[in-house]
């Protein structure tokens, strides 16, 4: 299977008669949470691996250098380097961090030595209401500060009108800007509202040319939830079946606790596969999730519950 | 490197086994079981034991009940039965309510108790099995607190015989003894053999609650137990299980007076329209024939899907099933377990050995040591081949195609039972119009397996009769007694006019007089009367049901219209039923046809509140063809109390006239004939009375019978009946021309409901639908 995704040629007919049943979609999402259960050995490994798949994010508008330099440190040492040790995970880090395009330059230095990519939004973030050639220098802008990795948004409106030769298209010029960065596609699945307009969305981007699609800003009134998810995964299955491409799936913004991490590699392994299981197709964006998965390992290894305050902050 | 590390490699679940130490420590105490008669456990007997199917270990040692047994269980809930019907419903609700709460309170005990002598996944009975159970306690604490204001005029029955089979041993229960505890009968249930274990822990519950002695009696035991159950002194047998079995109650009850429901099998079909959201149907395949081991008579086991989306959707089911994981039951993250008994397992491969020998293919469905079978599917399957034909009550589907909804339906209706059945389409149009077609007690719109207390279950045709749950469920469980018959001279025969020419009468089929097969008459009323015969009956059936379609496509108000007509031109050819009955009769007859005409577009359905975010829509629907058996007092009105009622609500019918008075039937024909009552809407056959009660009874094509006779006549007809399992209704003698003659009970029977469960949501959970 080939892990770069090319794109292909505008196919409405892929996606426009997809109509997604929501309660049975609700049905599932609610159900394989309680048909898959994790324990000990099992559930420290698994919490772990979502540790190398977080994208830890500052996305705020009081964000400095200094405190993006702290996020990075938290980005290198996730977990405590006894525990980590004890677990048998030493050198693990984030999958990557995630800031605004004038503070790639800062996390850049403070990850210098390490592999761990710098991703940054771009495209007029959160709500990509700007001019499309401001928005295609932002990226510009990104790539030159050291991004390695774009997270664009997506036009909402293009969706809601169904304007889907025109989304196309402006995804293809984003995808051209980024060349050859990861680029991510932001959904903003919250202000599409259904299910429908989520996985037509989805191939659309999918088929500009997106490595990742992505839920959500973390902005949105309702941000990663586990029906969206599936909708997405399964507009990523059938890409890869009628391409052989495989595109990673970033949920962002819902996921808060240990067991919302389990919930969701639950969901990749069953939907698509163990290969989903890895960074380079699995990405979690989240900021206060690695506190609480820090707190389940830490018991694991210790057997007793850790305050927060016993935790290094990130 | 570390255990930690490996598992990040390989990404396994790892075991997640739920804990049963609890429920160990309970069997170590209890060592053996002996029965829950009147309050308190007997003795143990002859014990035999139950096993955890997962891995042949012996849970415990439960009693063979005997007759002794069964007879002393009866008496200690006849007993009982009084007080309890007398307690104020306030009083039953509060038990109720009790053992509902008792129940949540143990409910992590009773999943893994279930899980443990059934095999099902922990997953099921935790999530799915023990929820349900305490909804249908609480559903009918509600029904014992409101039966007298809900049900006024009706009765308890009395003593209920409840036997239940093993797929969903706690809930079958619930299903059983809710209803009946709320309507103030008391009952002596009879778990399954293989999985009597959470019978027993509820009978410590209701002795918790305080629950009065005898109101609820356990025996356990095999079939034999069960057999002693039917033939004791109950008021009711209450089945569910085999097809085969509830054939052979109903005809050990035949002629007995005892009231009779039967949950029987299934082979229900999953019909996928082209546009389907394909993922929610594979989920829904899962949901359906993957669940419970396939051990579920309602599963959705006959998949039938669009040939344009076939390649898919196959592609889809099959990822999904290699996801299934097959293991422990009480491992958490096991979706198929164990199937209940080794002589099942084999009973399912014998099937699906016959299945491949006809040229089926088998997709998956190995047996794995010990009791299981990994989840499969038959495919290039014949609708004549036994692996579409039988109930193979485990975890393998068939999967078939069709081209248009017509074919749809039809291939979803070639079968000979009738109990769910499940359809997927994204169009509310298409999926309603089949929901109406498909011939199903229940039927599932884009979803499947989806059960609630207060949405009646039940099947049609091979698949029994009878509802539970709802309001339907309750009525199952009460009667309406009956006024005895006025015992007075029939007054007033409106006279004779001397007769001029010879009357030639005949039988009345396909809205045309037809002469009787076999040529021959009998003499009753001075008159030559057709004798009718089993070809007769048939020749009757096959016009009824060729009236069907258009007399039901005419709707209430068009039936109504035609019940008026009726009724003006029975009043014009008052002079015609001279001799034949009185003034009184044909004026009560014009009354009733006014009543059901008034009925026919009232006798509604409900949508019941079963769960947020699913409309629950109950129907009443039409049997078909109805076969009619007139009572011998009141030749006109007793004969029209049975057909109006009957053809009101849109059934046709083949009415059989009293036997030594049938002249005012046959002259009835001619009204009929000019009053826009379609042909074969009515068709009467006279002659031998029993004889041909009996050939309708041996009709498959006959899907109700009532019969208003009493005696061996109506043995006979409930034996034959017993085999096509046709619903026979006896409503008793009464005064066929007075208002206990006609009414709700009358409609009732004539229909049978159909719960469509719709489940809407245009956007999903958090964004403001009302369906979350």
């Amino acid at each position: 299977m080939e892990r770069k995704n090319p794109g292909t040629d505008f196919r409405l007919d892929w996606f426009e008669n997809i109509a997604i049943n929501t309660p049975a979609a609700e049905r599932r999402a609610a159900s394989l949470s309680a048909r898959r259960s994790l324990k000990k050995e099992w559930q420290a490994a698994w919490l772990l691996n979502a540790v190398r798949c977080i994208d830890l994010t500052t996305l705020s508008g009081d964000d400095t250098a200094d405190r993006v330099a702290r996020l990075c440190a938290k980005a290198r040492q996730p977990v405590d380097a006894g525990q980590l040790a004890a677990l048998g995970g030493e050198g693990l880090t984030t999958g990557a961090v995630c800031v605004y395009p004038t503070m790639v330059a800062a996390a850049k230095r403070a990850l210098q030595g390490t592999a761990i990519p710098v991703a940054s939004v771009a495209t007029g973030f959160p709500a990509g209401l700007m001019p499309l050639d401001l928005r295609l220098a932002e990226i510009r802008y990104a790539l030159d500060q050291g991004a390695d990795e774009i997270d664009i948004v997506i036009s909402r409106a293009l969706v809601l009108r169904a304007g889907w030769a025109a989304l196309y298209d402006e995804i293809c010029e984003m995808r051209e800007a980024c060349g050859a960065a990861r680029m991510k596609a932001i959904l903003a699945t919250g202000e599409l509202k259904t299910l429908t307009n989520v996985a037509k969305a989805s191939h659309v981007a999918m088929q500009a040319g997106a490595d990742f699609i992505k839920t959500s800003t973390g902005k949105e009134p309702v941000n990663a939830t586990l029906p969206v998810s599936l909708v997405m995964l399964r507009a990523i299955r059938d890409y890869r079946d009628r391409t052989g491409f495989a595109v990673g799936f970033k949920p962002a913004g819902g996921l808060r606790t240990a067991k919302d991490a389990l919930n969701w590699q639950v969901l990749m392994a069953e939907e698509l596969g163990r290969d989903w299981l890895r960074p380079d197709l699995f990405r979690i964006g989240a900021s206060s999730l690695l506190a609480d998965i820090e707190r389940q390992l830490s018991h694991h290894v210790t057997g007793r519950y850790a305050a927060v305050h016993r935790l290094a902050a990130g | 490197m570390s255990k930690v590390s490996e598992i990040m490699e390989s990404m396994e679940y790892g075991p997640a086994p739920e804990d049963a130490s609890a429920v160990r420590d309970w069997l170590r105490e209890r060592g053996s079981f002996g029965h829950f008669i009147a309050g308190r456990f007997t003795r143990p007997g002859e014990t035999f034991a139950t096993r955890d199917p997962s891995t042949g270990e012996e849970l415990a040692q439960v009693t063979q009940g005997t007759a002794r047994d069964i007879a002393k269980a009866v008496r200690a809930a006849r007993r009982a039965q009084r007080g309890w019907a007398a307690m104020p419903g306030h009083d039953r609700a509060r038990f109720l309510y009790a053992i509902a709460r008792t129940i949540q309170k143990r409910e992590r005990f009773l999943s893994v108790l279930e899980t443990l002598d059934n095999g099902k996944p922990i997953r099921e009975s935790r999530d799915i099995d023990v929820p349900l159970v305490v909804r249908h306690f609480y559903h009918h604490a509600g029904w014992a607190e409101l039966l007298e204001s809900e049900f006024p005029g009706h009765l308890a029955l009395g003593v209920c015989g409840q036997i239940i089979p093993w797929n969903f041993p706690l809930l079958m229960l619930a299903w059983k003894v809710a209803p009946a505890l709320a309507a103030g009968n008391t009952v002596v249930l009879k778990p399954a053999e293989y999985t009597p274990l959470t019978a027993l822990a509820f009978a410590e519950i209701c002795a918790h609650v305080g629950l009065p002695a005898g109101v609820v009696n356990i025996v356990t035991g095999d079939g034999e137990t069960g057999n002693a159950l039917v033939q004791a002194p109950v008021d009711k047998i209450a089945f569910t299980g085999s097809t085969e079995v509830g054939r052979g109650i109903a005809r050990a009850l035949a002629g007995s007076g005892k009231r009779l429901t039967l949950e029987l099998g299934g082979k229900s079909p999953f019909v996928v329209m082209e546009d389907a959201d394909l993922d929610a149907a594979v989920e829904g395949v899962v949901d359906s024939i993957w669940f419970n081991q396939g051990q579920v008579c309602c599963a959705g086991s006959r998949i039938l899907v669009a040939e344009s989306v076939a390649g898919r959707f196959e592609t889809l089911l099959r990822a999904r099933m290699e996801k299934l994981r097959l293991g422990a039951p009480l491992d958490k993250s096991t979706d198929v377990g164990a199937i209940v008994d080794p002589v099942q397992k084999a009973r399912i491969l014998s099937i699906l050995d016959r299945a491949t020998a006809a040229g089926a293919e088998l997709v998956g469905g190995d047996a794995a040591p010990g009791c299981f079978i990994a989840p499969g599917y038959l495919r290039n399957i014949a609708p004549a081949n036994p692996g579409m034909i039988e109930e193979i009550f485990g975890p393998i589907a068939t999967l078939s195609t069709f081209r248009t909804p017509d074919e749809a339906v039809e291939l979803a209706n070639n079968t000979r039972y009738g109990l769910a059945a499940s359809v997927w389409s994204e169009s509310a149009t298409v999926a309603t119009d089949l929901a109406a077609r498909i011939k199903a007690g229940v039927v599932w719109v884009n979803c499947a397996n989806t059960f609630d207390a207060a949405a009646p279950f039940g099947g049609v045709r091979d698949s029994g009769y009878g509802r539970e749950g709802g309001r339907e469920g309750m009525l199952d469980y009460l009667s309406v007694p009956v006024s005895a018959p006025r015992e007075t001279a029939p007054a007033g025969i409106i006279p004779a006019e001397g007769q001029a020419i010879d009357r030639t009468v005949k039988l009345y089929i396909g809205g045309a007089q037809k002469r009787p097969d076999g040529g021959t008459s009998y003499a009753a009323q001075d008159e030559l009367i057709p004798l009718g015969n089993r070809k007769d009956i048939r020749n009757a059936v096959e016009a009824a049901q060729s009236a069907l379609a258009k007399w039901q496509g005419l709707g209430g108000h068009g039936r109504a219209q035609v019940l008026y007509f009726l009724a003006e031109n029975l009043a014009q050819a008052r002079a015609e039923f001279a001799g034949y009955a009185s003034v009184d009769e044909v004026d009560a007859v014009i009354r009733r046809c006014f009543f059901y005409a008034g009925f026919a577009d009232k006798y509604d359905g409900a949508t019941v509140s079963a769960r947020p975010g699913h409309l629950c829509h109950v129907q009443p629907e039409p049997h078909g063809v109805m076969g009619l058996i007139a009572p011998n007092a009141a030749p006109l009105a007793g004969f029209m109390s049975l057909v109006l009622p009957a053809i009101a609500m849109g059934n046709a019918v083949v009415a059989i006239p009293a036997q030594d008075r049938p002249m005012a039937a046959l002259t009835l024909a001619k009204v009929l004939a000019c009053s826009d009552v379609p042909g074969g809407v009515v068709n009467i056959v006279t002659g031998p009375r029993d004889a041909l009660a009996t050939a309708l009874a041996a009709h498959d094509g006959v899907s109700a019978i009532w019969h208003a006779g009493q005696g061996e006549g109506v043995a006979e007809v409930q034996r034959t009946a017993a085999d096509t399992l046709i619903p026979v209704w006896t409503p008793g003698p009464r005064d066929w021309g007075d208002l206990h003659a006609q009414g709700r009970e009358f409609l009732r029977a004539a229909s049978r409901t159909k719960t469509i469960w719709l489940p809407y949501g245009a956007l999903p959970a958090g964004t403001g639908s009302a369906a979350y």
